[in-house]
């Protein structure tokens, strides 16, 4: 099962992290990240492995998506739905 | 913890779902989502009840222990009653192989062990003195976490006995032959790993709308609005939804890795029979640690699924868990599940179960 939910990173070892996932501090593998990972960064975790860093800004711009689509869809003039 | 509540925000969960009521079609519409997790989102949070009757929204092959072949089950089991240590994930251990399932081996004495991480297989296989072996299920996701491992270096006693599969061969599945399949959600983390770049061929060659979604609600209806606008405007395309989690090109550390590992073969997936290139094998260099190499593993499977089951459609989107009889009548239950799809903490069933079912509207 995937955990959709980011954890956050409190400890950085050379081939580990310590994150905290809901108040749990949990040890996670860093193999499979190319970058370097820093303290306070938010990781995807699967399985024990970090598959992702995610950006905090993103999830703005993501929100700021949802905003453009219901404005441009509900101003849309354009053909009918049926 | 991120949990960003912002997701979760009732006031644009209407706006959306008032969207997506202006952009649905008048035809019915059933898109196919392929993860556990986008079912438990869709079923926990009720987004059913929020689309116009006409847009059905189904779970198609995305519970990985669903589709493990009994056959592999059955080689987990034998390991175990020669006397090995057989790790894997919880779930796996629940369902039923030809004779019985591990968690049943273990009740007659044999050592089964649930691990969290196939790094506490290997950790586990450093201390003991006995033989090791991780039944490696899972799809894009789990794969390169287990090729990880191996390339960190496992014991000698350690051995995988691998079921992985690949997510796009078995969308393309779902489209040849007879189907009313409109669009896919694609799973949020495979994409993570593999990007945007295997999906292309649906809008390509099946002219079918993809859409990369996340795991929240207002990402999933945010996902399904954008299907509906590729519909209406006839333009299939791949669009990356979950941009804060996937990369076009995907993790390519981690595809590295991956296929350093393993390599692409032909794979049984349980209800939906052999599919091409869809599963994953070891690479002769890694063939000394092939559980199938290392033992003898000669077994005798019954693939077929109990007679009422419908696990076969819901895994194709050809049934809701609530058309089975063995569901609706409350007879198949997590506890005496007839069925993997009951089993399987990412069957739709399973999580149909948990939340109580279709949502009267």
């Amino acid at each position: 099962m995937c955990l959709a939910i980011p954890s956050k990173v409190i400890e950085v070892g050379e081939f580990e992290a310590v994150v905290d996932h809901g108040g749990v501090k949990k040890r996670v593998k860093l193999d499979l990240l190319a970058e370097p990972v820093e303290v306070g960064d938010y990781l995807l975790i699967h399985t024990g492995f970090a598959i992702q860093r995610i950006a905090p800004s993103e999830a703005e711009e993501t929100l700021k998506l949802f905003e453009e689509l219901i404005r441009a869809t509900f101003d849309d003039e354009g053909p009918p739905v049926s | 913890m991120m949990k960003d509540l912002r997701f979760r925000d009732r006031a644009k969960a209407e706006e959306l779902a008032r969207l997506i009521e202006r952009l649905a079609p008048a035809e019915p519409v059933k898109l196919v989502h392929i993860c556990g997790t986008h079912e438990v989102t869709i079923t926990e949070f009720g987004l059913r009840s929020l689309l116009p009757p006409q847009v059905e929204i189904l779970e198609g092959p995305g519970c990985p222990v669903c589709v493990t072949p009994v056959e592999h089950i059955d080689e987990a089991v034998a390991l175990a009653e020669q006397g090995h240590i057989v790790t894997t994930f919880g779930d796996m251990a629940r369902v039923p192989g030809t004779r019985k399932s591990l968690e049943g081996a273990r009740s007659e004495g044999a050592d089964v062990r649930i691990v969290y991480s196939i790094a506490d297989a290997v950790e586990l296989a450093r201390k003991a003195a006995k033989e090791v072996i991780f039944f490696a299920i899972g799809f894009e996701t789990t794969a390169p976490t287990v090729a990880a491992a191996m390339l960190d270096g496992v014991p000698d006693n350690f051995s995988l006995l691998v079921s992985h599969k690949l997510i796009p061969p078995a969308m393309a599945a779902l489209l040849e032959g007879e189907h009313d399949i409109s669009g896919f959600l694609a799973p949020g983390h495979v994409s993570t790993i593999i990007g945007l770049e295997p999906y292309r061929i649906f809008p390509e060659k099946y002219g079918m709308p993809v859409v990369i979604g996340g795991f929240e609600p207002l990402d999933i209806l945010y996902s399904i609005a954008l299907l509906l606008r590729q519909l209406r405007e006839g333009t299939p395309k791949v669009e990356n939804a979950y941009t804060r989690a996937v990369g076009s090109r995907g993790n390519l550390r981690a595809q590295e890795v991956l296929y350093e590992v393993f390599e692409v073969t032909d794979h049984y997936w349980r209800g939906m029979g052999l599919i091409p290139g869809s599963g994953l094998k070891l690479r002769e260099e890694f063939s000394s640690w092939d559980a199938r190499e290392r033992f003898s593993l000669k077994v005798k499977s019954n693939e077929s699924l109990h007679p009422g089951c419908r696990c076969a459609q819901v895994i194709t989107a050809k049934a809701t868990p609530d058309q089975c009889p063995l569901f609706s009548k409350g007879v198949c239950t997590p506890r005496t599940p007839y069925g993997p799809c009951m089993v399987g903490e990412e069957g739709m069933c399973h999580i149909w179960h948990r939340y109580g079912g279709r949502p009267k509207l």
